[in-house]
């Protein structure tokens, strides 16, 4: 599959070789389980798999929750109970499910930062970027529309926020609120098509991974150099290179066990530590929460979202340019999505010829503070909206926007990147060739 | 445009004020309860005593309408024998609320019909108190330092500390608004509840007799509700551990394999022969 030299699927037996000839499927699995992987990837590349883990484990489980669960305004809430209560095992299955979706957003931010730090992004990968973006879209999408389904106080009405920004679109946002809701307001409709959304969304998501997955097999995996293999000769390549079976598989998995040692740590002794008591209410219309907020895997968005007021010059100056059009409400929608679109243009806004942030000296700097910035506006975005924290999440808010906008493109052009090693299996070499490195008990960085 | 943007700015302030209006939340004090923790177990004996309270005192306004009767007899809860369940089911509960229970009644007889383990408690609406079913995981006790929620990590998310907190909170203020009674709590946010003082000494008469003064009442029915809200807590904890156990193994296997597999590699990279 990949550019990167190497054996291929030679099928041996007779029924592999009649096998082969009609459907070339062990060619595909041998393929894709030996491909070539730079043999420095560090402990970075292993959010993939914990990645792929979370999706099989939300479907799986949610398909036995949803044997379970009733979508009706009068008993969805009352049927999660019956889960909790009655089903076998379905406590430990419903927080599994709950707490799978909080290790599904940890693991993809930093899968998100892995490569913007290491310039995952760039030429020729800006096709398995943009399609990350597009998952992580939908994946914020089924994590929204399943946190309605328990019908609870914080699922209700949080929707009810979360829809009304569709109605701050000029002219048509009224209808489209409407249409999407299937009503003026949250209710059966539209918890019905939440439900019967929710369950579909995934097998797109898992639609899209595959193709994720092919685009950088088809690239090659990115390192933390940001070298690329060697691709001259099948003897070349394999000094840069190892396959990934068995050398990342089980690396991965070792990864992987570790964080499901914490994960199920948390499932087993605090799974209600990520949600917010409220939704252990019945969802009521007539009663509004002193606080609506949104799970901690949205608070940044949610932070740039309100963060753009009606006070704000910028804001002002837009309304006024455009005769009204965009006002403070529409603005903020628009931030929040830009946020996430400027994050999908980074192939296109970072100019720098160097692609991985290690010999980036300037950009390092710019990055660490863009990773304190999303987690200022993680905790400020669960913040009520009075001095400072207004004026925090609009300088946080700037600069998230300023970092992709500004800086990215001008850092390629003023910065003098530091020497980069001449191939992979140099800075392997760097790494593990110093005579007994006590550090050794790592397999790469 | 103008309405739209009087309304944004309306949401904006009103998340804002709303949010202040949260701040104001009471004082809640830390209990050690003995279910904290990744190793606490709920007493039996407490569940059974605040099991009483409830039937005896709360039952009068409050519903547990997602508790099923049977679960009584489960084990890691109250641990009734059946028999005492059934009986408990059949004598003890009375369907206050004709309303919500329609389903307890048999309306050829024109009355409650006797109630089974297999029904849930009966929901009580009448009053216009809430559901107490999942009140200690409704309520959250702690949210500090700067409502981070580190505090949470370690003092448990203090549902129960907050009901506890509630009941022994009242100062013996009381206010009239809009022709209600309202009393004065430390705990309660805003600092008014229209509920009036339902616990004081000696409420409740446990046999075998048990200290029943207050805060021993409070503790007990706090700890009876954080069993109605989590029932299966003792076996989620209990699994929890065997699969972190697990998982501990299963990652030190790993990580020596993983070691194991790698060293040739590393190994040529010092420039040493692969084996």
């Amino acid at each position: 599959m990949s550019g990167i030299p190497h054996d291929h699927y030679e099928p041996k037996t007779g029924l592999e070789k009649w096998l082969h000839r009609r459907l070339p499927a062990g060619a595909i699995i041998y393929d894709t389980l030996m491909i070539p992987t730079p043999k420095n990837l560090n402990w970075m590349w292993i959010w993939g798999i914990v990645l792929a883990f979370c999706l099989v484990l939300q479907i799986a489980t949610g398909v036995v929750l949803a044997m379970h669960y009733t979508p009706h305004v009068d008993m969805a809430f009352a049927s999660i109970e019956h889960i909790m209560r009655n089903v076998n095992g379905g406590h430990m299955i419903r927080y599994l499910h709950m707490n799978g979706a909080s290790l599904f957003f940890f693991a993809v931010y930093l899968h998100i930062f892995r490569g913007l730090y290491y310039g995952s992004y760039k030429e020729p990968r800006e096709v398995t970027w943009v399609i990350g973006m597009l998952i992580y879209l939908l994946m914020m999408g089924t994590a929204f529309m399943g946190y309605v389904l328990p019908w609870g106080q914080m699922s209700l009405h949080g929707t009810a926020v979360i829809t009304s920004l569709f109605g701050a679109i000029p002219f048509v946002g009224e209808s489209i609120q409407t249409w999407l809701l299937g009503g003026s307001a949250v209710g059966q409709p539209a918890l019905n098509r939440f439900f019967s959304l929710h369950y579909l969304l995934p097998f797109v998501i898992a639609g899209l991974v595959v193709v994720h997955i092919w685009a950088f097999h088809s690239t090659g995996n990115n390192n933390p150099t940001g070298v690329e293999v060697r691709r001259g000769s099948k003897a070349e390549a394999e000094k840069d290179t190892l396959p990934f079976w068995p050398y990342f598989v089980i690396k991965d998995l070792f990864a992987l066990s570790l964080i499901l040692l914490i994960f199920f740590a948390v499932v087993g002794f605090m799974p209600n530590y990520l949600g917010h008591p409220d939704n252990y209410i019945e969802g009521n219309p007539l009663a509004t929460p002193a606080h609506i907020v949104p799970e901690w895997y949205f608070l940044p968005f949610y932070a740039i979202l309100r963060a753009f007021t009606a006070d704000v010059w910028l804001v002002q100056l837009v309304s006024f340019v455009t005769g009204g059009i965009i006002d403070a409400k529409f603005f903020g929608v628009l931030a929040m999505f830009g946020a996430i679109a400027v994050m999908a243009l980074a192939p296109w806004l970072d100019t720098s010829s160097v692609r991985s942030g290690r010999y980036r000296p300037m950009f390092k700097w710019w990055f660490a503070l863009l990773v304190v910035d999303f987690i200022v506006l993680m905790w400020v975005g669960a913040r009520d909206t009075e001095w400072p924290h207004d004026w925090i999440s609009l300088i946080a808010s700037a600069y998230w926007f300023a970092y992709f906008l500004v800086i990215l493109p001008l850092l390629g052009v003023l910065e003098k990147p530091t020497a980069i090693p001449a191939t992979i299996e140099d800075d392997f070499k760097e790494h593990y060739g110093k005579a007994d490195a006590d550090g050794a008990t790592q397999p790469a960085e | 445009m103008i309405k739209q943007l009087t309304l944004s700015a309306a949401l904006v302030l009103g998340l804002g004020s709303a949010a202040h209006a949260a701040g104001g939340a009471g004082h809640v004090e830390d209990i050690n309860f003995s279910f904290e923790g990744p190793f606490g177990t709920f007493d039996q004996l407490q569940l059974q005593r605040g099991l009483q309270i409830y039937t005896d005192v709360c039952a009068a306004c409050h519903g547990l309408k997602f508790v099923p009767i049977r679960t009584l007899s489960d084990p890691g809860g109250v641990g009734l024998p059946a028999d005492q369940v059934r009986a408990y089911a059949r004598d003890v509960l009375f369907v206050a609320d004709e309303g919500a229970n329609a389903h307890l009644y048999d309306f050829e007889e024109g009355a409650a019909r006797g109630l089974l383990p297999t029904d849930n408690f009966p929901a009580v609406e009448n009053a216009g108190a809430p559901d107490l079913s999942l009140m200690a995981k409704a309520r959250a006790g702690f949210h500090g330092p700067a409502g981070t929620g580190l505090a949470q990590l370690f003092q448990g998310m203090g549902g129960a500390e907050y009901i506890y907190s509630l009941l022994t909170g009242y100062t013996g203020k009381t206010k009239e608004e809009a022709g209600t009674t309202l009393y004065e709590n430390t705990a309660f946010p805003g600092g008014w509840i229209s509920m009036a003082p339902p616990l004081e000494d000696g409420r409740v008469e446990f046999d075998p007799e048990h200290a029943n003064d207050l805060h021993h009442l409070s503790e007990d029915i706090s700890a009876f509700l954080m069993w109605t809200a989590e029932p299966k807590m003792m076996a989620r904890q209990q699994a929890g551990f065997v699969a972190v156990l697990f998982l501990a193994l299963l990652t030190v296997l790993l990580y020596l394999t993983n070691k194991k597999i790698w060293a040739p590699v590393k190994r040529a990279a010092k420039g040493q022969p692969a084996e």
